[in-house]
C-alpha cells in the first residue's frame, strides 16, 4: 500500500501547522474579531501576502518541479483578478444604480439599469454600452467559473502550440514573456472592454456585503487565502510526489531521455502548466478584492519575472521555498518602499531606501543566483540535514 | 523723317495720360476722401476698385501704407499724406503721389487714419496683385501663400494676370497650379474648369484633394418619387440598407412628410405625467417595470387621446416605401461632379502608391531601429547562449552617456561625434564587467543567466533614476538632421531616421567585416561553432566570450545614442525594448546577423502595416505583432534563418 501523502512529505504537515497557527494568531490579534492589536490594513497586507504565497507555489511547480521557466504567470493571476473584478464592480454599481433610479417618478425598467451601469462603468472610456465579455458579470457563480476557465484556457491553448512545436528553455520563457506583455497591452486600450488603463475599482466593496466593516471583510478574506494557500499547498505536494511528480521532474533534469523513454511530455508539461495557470487565476481573485484596483500595469511582463525572483530567491523545487521567497520579498519590499526604515547619512550622501531599495533587491538577486542557487530554502535545508547527521 | 516725326508723337501720346494720372493720385484720393477717411468694409470695395483701376504706381505704396495705419491726414484740407519723424517733435509730410517731402507739421494738425481689421483685410486682398508681381520673390511667395490661405473668385484674374510677368520657374509653377486650384473652384465656363479638374489627375497633393472635395459634397435629400433629371443625384439609398431606417425616417420627419416618432423620454414623461392614484391608465405603477408593460399603459393612454398616439413600425415602413432618398451633389452641374470624381479616383489610386513608399520607409526605418537594439543582443545571445535581461540598460547608459556628452559640449554636432565612440566605450566596459562579474559563473545555466541579469538590470535602472532623475532628458539632434525629406504630401521621411538607416547599414557592414574577414571573427564564430574544440585549437574562450560581451553591449550603447534622438531619455528607455529586441532575434533566428537583418525588417514591417490599417491604435498593433510572432513561432521554431548542424544544437 502506498504511503500516505503526509508521510511521503512531513513538510506538509509541518506547513499546515504553522500556517494554522498564524492564521488564529493574526484573527485574534484583528480589529476585525479579536484584541484590535494588529490593524485591518496590516491584515490586508497579510491577505494579500498569502495570495502572492499561492501563486509562487504556482510558480514553483511550473518552473521548480518542471523546469518551464515561464515568464508568464502573473498574467494568470491578473486574468483571475479581473474575471472576479468584473462582478464586484458591475453588482456595487448596479446597487448603486438602482438606489440612485428609485428616487423617479416610475421604477426602472432593467433597460434603463442596465444603461445607467453601462455610462456609469464606462463613461471613463468614453462609451456607455456594456461590452459582450461582461454578459455573465451579474452572476457570482459565473464569473467563478470564469476565474478557472478564462486563463486555464488561455494556458491551454498558448501551452499547447508552445509546447507542440518544442519551444523550450529561453525560447520558451521569452515566447510567454510576448504573451503577457500582448495581454497587458491590449488591456491597455481603452476600447477592449475593460476600462483600458483605469482598470477596476471599489473591488474592496463586496455587493451585498455593504453594512460589513472592512475590518471583518478583510479578516474574512485573509482567512480565505489563508485557506486556498494551504489547499493550494496540498495539491501541490500532491502533484509533486507519486510517479506523476517523479516523471515532471525528470522532464526538468532531461528532456529528451524522459521523451525516448515514451512518456508524452508535452502532455505533462501541458497539465502542469494549466493546473498553475488556474491556480494562480484563483490566487488573483483573492488577492486583487482585498488591494480594490486592478490595471493593465499589473500584468506588465515584469511582475512576472518578479515572480520568478521570489520563487527563485526563495529557492525552487520546494514549495516552502517559494512560500518563504514570495512572503519574505514581498514584505521586505513594502517595508522598504513603505518608507518606515530608517536612511543611512554616509556625511556627503544619504541613502534614502524608497530609492535604493530596487538596488539592493537587483543586486542580493544576482549575489543569490551566484551563491546561493538553491536560495533561501536551500540554506534551510542544509541546516536541518545537519541536524539530522548530528 | 516725317516717319519718325509721327512715331514720336504717337509715343508722346501714348505716355502723356500716364505722366497725367501720376500727378493725379491726390485728387483720385480727393474724389473719395470722405470714404477713405470713415473706411467700413462694405463701402471700401469700389474705392479700392477706382484706386487699382487708375494703375497708378503709387497705388500700391499707398494701400501698403493705409494697410499699416501709416496714413495720416491734414485736418485742415483733408489731404493725405505719409510722415516720418523729424526734429523738434515734428512730422515730415511725404507727398502720397510722388515721394517728395511737402513740409513740417506739428502732429496735432494731423489725423493718423486707422482703420479696423476688416477693411484692412479687404486692403491686403487688393494689394495682393501689386505683390503678386513685386519684384522681392519673398513677398511674391508670401502673397501666394496667403492666396492659397484664403482663395477668392476676385484673384483669378489677378493671378492669371500675374502669371506671364513671372521669370522665377518655381514661383511661376507655383502660381501656375493655384491658378488651376482656383479655377476649379472659381472658374467661369464648365470647359475650363472641367480642364482645371483633369489636369489634376494623378497628382498626391493635399491642396488637388482638398480643392476637389468640396465639389463632391452631397446631402441626402428626400423626393415623392424619383428625382427630376435637373438634379445632380450622386445615388439613391435604399433605407435599411444605404441608410439606416431611423435616420430615413427622421429626413421625412423634417421634411413634414410624416408624423414624428414620440422618442422614449417623452413616453416616459407622459406616463409620469398620468400617473393617478399610483396607476397609470388603469395599470399599478410598480406593474411598469418592463418596456412592455409601458408600451401597454402608453397605447392605453393614446387610445384615450390624451397622448400622441404612437407611429407603429408599419407606418413608418410605408412612409419609407412612398419616398425616394438620395444622395445629391450641392454641384448642380454633373459633368464637373463626373470630372470630379474621376480625377478623385484617379488620384487615389495614385495616392495608394504612394502611401505604399511611405509605408515602407517607416517600416525600413523602425526595423533599422530595431536591428540595432537587437543585433547587440543577437551576437551575445548567437555566440554564448546568454539572455542578456540588461541589454536595455545598456541602451540606456548609451542614451544617458550621450546626454552627459551634451552637458560638456554644447556643440550638437560635435557632441554626436564624441557621443557615439564613448556610448560604445562605456557600455563595452559595462558588458565586460557584467560578463566578468556575473555571467561567467553562470555558463551553463542559461535559465539563471536570465535571472541573474534581470536583476542587474533593475539595479541599473533605479541607479539610472536615482542619478538622473524620473524626468526625460532630452538628447538634442544637430541642427542638420532636423527637419524631413518630402517628396510629396504623402511621402516624406525625417532625416532622424535616414541618419539611423544609415547607422544600422554601417553596423550591419562593419558586424560583417568583423565576424568574416578578421582573426577575431575568426575565433568567435569557433567558439560558438564548439567551444572545447576551439579551445583545444589554442583560442582562449573565456577571452572571446568576453570580448563578444563587450562588443555587444557597446553596440546597444550606440543603440542608445539613435534611440535617445528621437526618444526622451528616461531610465524606462531601454525596457521599453528589450522585449521587441528578444522577438526580433528569435524571429529571425540565434546566432546570425542575417537572422537579426531579418528578423528587425519583418517586425518593423509588420508593425507599421498593422498600424497603417488601425491608425488610431497603435497599442493593439502592437498586441497583434505579438500574437502573430507566437504563432509565427509555431512553424518556425528557430527562427527565418535557423543555424544547421551542430552549431544548432541545444
Amino acid at each position: 500500500m502506498e504511503r500516505s501523502l503526509f508521510a511521503r512529505q512531513p513538510s506538509v504537515l509541518i506547513f499546515i501547522a504553522l500556517l494554522a497557527v498564524f492564521t488564529i494568531v493574526m484573527v485574534i490579534l484583528s480589529e476585525g474579531f479579536g484584541l484590535g492589536l494588529v490593524s485591518t490594513s496590516t491584515i490586508k497586507i497579510l491577505g494579500k501576502t498569502l495570495c502572492l504565497c499561492l501563486v509562487a507555489i504556482a510558480m514553483d511547480l511550473v518552473w521548480g518541479y518542471c523546469g518551464i521557466l515561464s515568464l508568464g504567470h502573473f498574467a494568470f493571476f491578473g486574468l483571475g483578478g479581473y474575471m472576479i473584478g468584473m462582478w464586484l464592480m458591475y453588482e456595487r454599481t448596479k446597487d448603486i444604480v438602482i438606489a440612485s433610479l428609485a428616487g423617479g417618478e416610475l421604477p426602472p425598467t432593467s433597460e434603463e439599469v442596465r444603461e445607467a451601469i453601462g455610462s456609469q462603468i464606462f463613461g471613463v472610456v468614453g462609451g456607455s454600452d456594456i461590452p459582450a465579455i461582461w454578459y455573465f458579470a451579474d452572476s457570482l457563480y459565473a464569473q467563478l467559473a470564469l476565474v478557472v476557465l478564462v486563463p486555464g484556457l488561455l494556458a491551454l491553448v498558448f501551452g499547447w502550440l508552445a509546447f507542440r512545436s518544442r519551444v523550450t528553455g529561453v525560447y520558451l520563457s521569452i515566447l510567454t514573456q510576448a504573451m503577457t506583455l500582448a495581454l497587458s497591452l491590449y488591456l491597455f486600450q481603452n476600447d477592449s472592454g475593460l476600462r483600458g488603463n483605469n482598470g477596476l475599482s471599489g473591488l474592496q466593496n463586496i455587493p451585498g456585503l455593504t453594512e460589513v466593516p472592512q475590518s471583518v471583510v478583510s479578516v474574512w478574506f485573509f482567512l480565505a487565502s489563508a485557506l486556498a494557500l494551504g489547499l493550494g499547498y496540498v495539491v501541490a505536494a500532491w502533484v509533486v510526489s507519486g510517479k506523476f511528480g517523479n516523471v515532471i521532474r525528470a522532464i526538468r533534469d532531461d528532456e529528451a531521455r524522459i521523451r525516448f523513454m515514451g512518456y508524452p511530455v508535452e502532455a505533462y508539461k501541458l497539465v502542469v502548466f494549466t493546473l498553475t495557470a488556474v491556480i494562480a487565476a484563483i490566487a488573483g481573485a483573492l488577492y486583487y478584492p482585498q488591494a480594490g484596483i486592478i490595471n493593465p500595469a499589473e500584468i506588465a511582463p515584469i511582475a512576472s519575472i518578479y515572480l520568478a525572483v521570489w520563487v527563485a530567491i526563495g529557492g525552487r523545487g520546494r514549495l516552502y521555498g517559494a512560500v518563504i521567497g514570495a512572503a519574505t520579498v514581498s514584505l521586505l519590499s513594502s517595508w522598504f518602499t513603505g518608507g518606515q526604515v530608517p536612511s543611512i547619512p554616509l556625511g556627503f550622501y544619504t541613502v534614502n531606501w524608497v530609492d535604493w531599495w530596487q538596488v539592493l533587491l537587483g543586486l542580493g538577486f544576482v549575489l543569490v543566483t551566484l551563491f546561493a542557487p538553491k536560495g533561501i530554502g536551500g540554506l534551510f535545508d542544509r541546516l536541518v540535514r545537519k541536524d539530522a547527521a548530528s | 523723317m516725317p516717319r519718325i516725326f509721327y512715331l514720336l508723337i504717337a509715343v508722346v501720346i501714348a505716355l502723356a495720360p500716364a505722366y497725367a494720372q501720376d500727378a493725379d493720385l491726390n485728387s483720385l484720393l480727393e474724389t473719395h476722401q470722405a470714404k477713405i477717411e470713415k473706411p467700413s468694409r462694405r463701402t471700401i470695395g469700389p474705392v479700392l476698385d477706382a484706386l487699382v483701376a487708375s494703375q497708378l504706381p503709387g497705388v500700391a505704396v499707398f494701400l501698403e501704407k493705409w494697410r499699416e495705419k501709416d496714413l495720416w491726414q491734414r485736418k485742415a484740407d483733408g489731404r493725405f499724406f505719409f510722415v516720418e519723424k523729424a526734429d523738434g517733435g515734428q512730422l515730415m509730410l511725404i507727398d502720397v503721389g510722388s515721394g517728395a517731402e511737402a513740409g513740417l507739421a506739428d502732429k496735432k494738425d494731423l489725423k493718423n487714419l486707422k482703420p479696423n481689421s476688416g477693411v484692412r483685410g479687404v486692403i491686403a486682398g487688393a494689394l495682393v496683385q501689386f505683390q503678386l508681381s513685386d519684384p522681392d520673390p519673398e513677398r511674391r511667395l508670401q502673397a501666394l501663400t496667403a492666396l492659397e490661405r484664403d482663395p477668392d473668385a476676385s484673384h483669378l484674374s489677378i493671378l492669371r494676370a500675374a502669371i506671364e510677368s513671372e521669370t522665377d520657374p518655381a514661383i511661376k509653377a507655383r502660381k501656375e497650379r493655384l491658378q488651376r486650384l482656383l479655377t476649379i473652384q472659381f472658374g467661369s465656363d464648365q470647359q475650363t474648369r472641367v480642364a482645371a479638374i483633369e489636369s489634376f489627375a494623378g497628382d498626391p497633393g493635399v491642396d488637388a484633394r482638398a480643392a476637389l472635395n468640396p465639389l463632391l459634397s452631397t446631402s441626402v435629400a428626400v423626393f415623392n418619387e424619383k428625382p427630376d433629371e435637373d438634379v445632380n443625384v450622386a445615388r439613391l439609398l435604399v433605407p435599411g440598407s444605404d441608410i439606416e431606417t431611423e435616420a430615413a425616417y427622421q429626413l421625412l420627419v423634417d421634411a413634414g412628410k410624416a408624423r414624428p416618432i414620440v422618442p422614449l423620454d417623452a413616453r416616459k414623461a407622459a406616463l409620469v405625467e398620468n400617473i393617478e392614484n399610483g396607476m397609470v391608465a388603469g395599470i399599478p405603477v410598480a406593474e411598469l417595470v418592463t418596456q412592455s408593460a409601458r408600451d401597454r399603459a402608453y397605447l392605453a393612454l393614446a387610445a384615450d387621446g390624451t397622448v400622441p398616439p404612437l407611429v407603429t413600425k408599419e407606418e413608418q415602413r410605408a412612409a419609407l416605401a412612398d419616398h425616394v432618398f438620395a444622395e445629391v451633389y450641392a454641384e448642380p452641374d454633373q459633368v464637373l461632379t463626373t470630372a470630379a470624381r474621376e480625377t478623385l479616383a484617379n488620384i487615389s489610386g495614385t495616392v495608394g502608391f504612394y502611401q505604399f513608399v511611405d509605408l515602407a520607409l517607416d517600416g525600413l526605418s523602425l526595423a533599422s531601429i530595431y536591428f540595432l537594439a537587437a543585433i547587440g543582443l543577437a551576437i551575445t545571445f548567437g555566440v554564448m547562449g546568454v539572455i542578456n535581461m540588461a541589454h536595455g540598460e545598456f541602451i540606456m547608459i548609451g542614451a544617458y552617456t550621450g546626454y552627459v556628452v551634451q552637458q560638456y559640449i554644447p556643440n550638437y554636432t560635435v557632441s554626436i561625434i564624441v557621443a557615439l565612440p564613448l556610448a560604445f566605450a562605456v557600455a563595452f566596459l559595462a558588458g565586460v564587467a557584467l560578463e566578468r562579474l556575473v555571467i561567467r559563473y553562470l555558463a551553463h545555466r542559461p535559465l539563471e543567466t536570465l535571472l541573474a541579469t534581470f536583476g542587474v538590470s533593475i539595479a541599473l535602472q533605479q541607479i539610472a533614476k536615482n542619478i538622473f532623475g524620473t524626468q526625460a532628458r532630452p538628447l538634442t539632434s544637430p541642427s542638420w538632421l532636423d527637419g524631413a525629406w518630402v517628396l510629396n504630401d504623402v511621402v516624406s521621411i525625417s532625416y532622424i531616421r535616414i541618419a539611423i538607416f544609415v547607422l544600422a547599414l554601417a553596423f550591419l557592414g562593419l558586424l560583417l567585416f568583423v565576424l568574416n574577414k578578421t582573426r577575431l571573427g575568426l575565433e568567435v564564430r569557433a567558439v560558438t561553432q564548439n567551444p572545447r574544440m576551439a579551445s583545444s585549437m589554442g583560442i582562449n574562450p573565456d577571452r572571446i566570450n568576453m570580448l563578444t560581451f563587450g562588443l555587444g553591449s557597446g553596440i546597444a550603447g550606440i543603440a542608445g545614442v539613435a534611440i535617445g534622438l528621437f526618444a526622451k531619455v528616461t531610465s524606462e528607455l531601454g525596457s521599453g525594448y528589450i522585449v521587441q529586441s528578444f522577438m526580433t532575434v528569435v524571429v529571425g533566428g540565434v546566432g546570425n546577423i542575417w537572422g537579426t537583418l531579418a528578423g528587425a525588417g519583418m517586425i518593423g514591417s509588420l508593425q507599421k502595416v498593422i498600424e497603417f490599417f488601425n491608425p488610431s491604435n497603435t497599442l493593439a498593433a502592437q498586441t497583434y505583432m505579438i500574437i502573430f510572432i507566437i504563432i509565427f513561432i509555431q512553424f518556425r521554431p528557430k527562427g527565418i534563418i535557423a543555424l544547421k548542424g551542430r552549431a544548432a544544437g541545444d
